[in-house]
């Protein structure tokens, strides 16, 4: 696993095979996983095309990987709104254990394992790890503090659990067939194999397209016939929200300097953002990231500032709660984003939500949700200031003394 | 009135409860089995599963206030969640949102889950469904919709009986 440099398609990017390797094996403790199908970062919808249409791919990696990591029970927590894809899920699970894929002494090979489906009801929270665990054991969803809540050595029931997203535990059937060397010749260095990549927004050709990982670029995802065909008629592009919801958008004409490789040499190159190749690094070097691999395009006819609304109710909703900067944070800018889209907007509203989007990361929160609702207001406000002044200023002076 | 799951569900039930080593971790399962059947998570409803799995109701209660999916009201036979979020508003979701309240006599501003007089229809916003590149999209009970035109939100509505 190490070999083919696969990096968690859920959104971290971290090495799926480090990851395994911090797994607790001497704790004589069982080890679980869990497959995270929580699916439900803005923009995103790959997860459930490949539950929907190939159930069957996600139980084989699962199966290797559980194999591999000497687990006896794993999950997949698939989000509640999708009722049909549990159906499907559990359909194939049934099928695979009719075969002996699944259950006791597993082709007669000495080994057991069983896999069974678990519904989430509605909380975007339980996609996040440790409140994904604290769902699978029957409470709310509530993330754990790391340290210590590691997974890795105290997830499920305070065992050893691996969390990973439905992608990466399909791409473990493809290394564990093609073999690492082989698999890591797909993509770009450090940025092995294929990914999905969700399109979405005021593009012309919508969609779900599998890339080798960087070896397209955004400018190309959004304009190649093969992928994204363009934006709208007569419409020019005004931002890309380039990885989820959760990631900082990137401004049409925005340019980046990227560290590329010349001749041996370290150089930085000038890149447009239209021209930053689709991957971990590039991403994280532009200042944002590849998160879930979910890219919403946004053309001069959106209002930035009902954009960031929109996304700003969404964390307000969905905020867990325990954190005071996250829970009063995330309300706070949502309801400023409110006045500002409702006619009841001030001049000082920009300087005021970037101001509460500052104090909520950093260390003060339990999870990475406190980042995940602050980038978006962090960014568009900085990215397009004037919009957001322009509008509280006019609702200001439309306002009688 | 009593409170009676029937031995077929409950069989079912039971089944469900030798998935997890730690009985409380079918609560979610129970609570939807349980929804799915009476159609809301009544009082009686929390009680049961916590006896069921040898909790105390709060455990099951706090669940239920927590996770938006469950409801403790009845809700119409016919469910329709409208997606709010970006993808989606941009592909004209809160017109389909409006175009349901008004052809059902619901309010498009009211906040929440609204249902009409006859029990038949319940119509609320929900958070990305993870269906953006097909915007608009929305569920009827268990079916997804996607690319909901005004055209297709009436034959969805035929349909429901
Ligand atoms: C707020 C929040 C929401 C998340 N939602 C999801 C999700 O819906 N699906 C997912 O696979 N990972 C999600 N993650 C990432 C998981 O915590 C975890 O990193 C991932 O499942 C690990 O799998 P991977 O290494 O295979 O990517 C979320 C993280 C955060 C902080
Ligand atoms: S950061 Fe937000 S979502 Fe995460 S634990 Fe704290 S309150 Fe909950
Ligand atoms: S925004 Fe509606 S499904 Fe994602």
């Amino acid at each position: 696993m190490k070999l083919s440099g696969l990096r968690g398609r859920g959104g971290a990017g971290f090495s799926c095979g480090l990851k395994w390797s911090f797994v607790d094996r001497r704790s004589g403790k069982p080890i679980y996983l869990i497959c995270n199908a929580d699916e439900s970062e803005p923009g995103t919808f790959k997860d459930r095309q490949i539950i929907h249409k190939d159930p069957h791919q996600l139980i084989e990696g699962m199966i290797i990987s559980c194999f591999a990591n000497d687990v006896k029970l794993a999950y997949i927590y698939i989000r509640g709104e999708m009722p049909k894809g549990a159906k499907l899920l559990n359909a194939a699970l049934k099928e695979a254990r009719a075969k002996n894929f699944l259950g006791k002494n597993i082709l007669g090979s000495g080994y057991d394992l069983e896999i069974h489906v678990h519904r989430g009801a509605g909380a975007y929270i339980c996609g996040e790890e440790t409140g994904l665990i604290e769902s699978l054991e029957g409470k709310r969803p509530y993330p754990r503090i790391k340290p210590p809540y590691f997974p890795a050595v105290l997830g499920l029931y305070m065992c050893p659990t691996i969390v990973n997203n439905v992608e990466t535990l399909c791409n473990v059937k493809h290394i564990v067939t093609m073999g690492g060397a082989e698999f890591a010749k797909l993509g770009t260095p450090n940025n092995t194999g294929t990914r999905i990549v969700s399109l979405s927004g005021q593009v012309k050709r919508p969609g779900y397209y599998e890339i080798e990982v960087g070896k397209a670029t955004i400018g190309q995802l959004i304009n190649d016939p093969a992928f994204g065909g363009g934006l709208l008629e007569g419409r020019k592009l005004k931002a890309v929200i380039p990885g989820g919801s959760s990631s900082k958008v990137l401004k049409a004409g925005e340019k980046f300097k990227l560290k590329r490789k010349v001749e041996g040499k370290d150089v930085e190159v000038e890149t447009d953002m239209l021209d930053l190749p689709y991957d971990f690094d590039s991403l994280l070097q532009a200042g944002t990231m590849s998160g879930s691999s979910a890219i919403i395009v946004l053309d001069d006819t959106v209002d930035v500032v009902d954009v960031l609304a929109n996304l700003s109710e969404f964390y307000a909703h969905e905020s867990c709660g325990q954190c005071t900067p996250c829970r009063e944070g995330s309300l706070w800018m949502s309801k400023t984003l409110h006045r500002l889209t409702h006619g009841e907007g001030r001049k000082g509203d920009a300087d005021y939500l970037v101001k509460i989007a500052d104090n909520i990361p950093g260390g003060k929160t339990i999870c990475a949700f406190g980042e995940a609702c602050s980038w978006p207001v962090q960014s568009f406000v900085a990215k397009f200031k004037d919009d957001f002044v322009a509008k509280g200023t006019a609702d200001e002076e439309a306002r009688p003394p | 009135m009593s409170f009676t799951v029937p031995a077929n569900l409950e069989a079912e039930i039971d089944e469900l409860i030798t998935h997890y080593p730690v009985k409380r971790s079918a609560s979610l399962m129970l609570l939807h089995a349980l929804q799915e059947h009476f159609g809301h998570i009544s009082t009686e409803a929390t009680v049961w599963i916590a006896k069921k799995l040898g909790l105390q109701p709060i455990n099951v209660h706090e669940l239920v206030t927590f996770y938006p999916m469950f409801r403790q009201q009845p809700a119409g036979k016919y469910v329709i969640k409208v997606c709010r979020t970006l993808s989606c508003a941009l592909g004209g979701s809160h017109k389909l949102h409006e175009h349901f309240c008004t052809k059902l006599g619901l309010d498009p501003h009211a906040h929440g889950l609204q249902t009409t007089k006859d029990g038949k229809f319940s119509v609320e916003f929900v958070e990305c469904l993870a269906g953006c590149g097909t915007a608009p999209v929305m569920m009827c009970n268990e079916d997804f919709h996607e690319g909901v035109s005004h055209a297709k939100a009436d034959e969805i509505l035929g349909k429901c009986k």
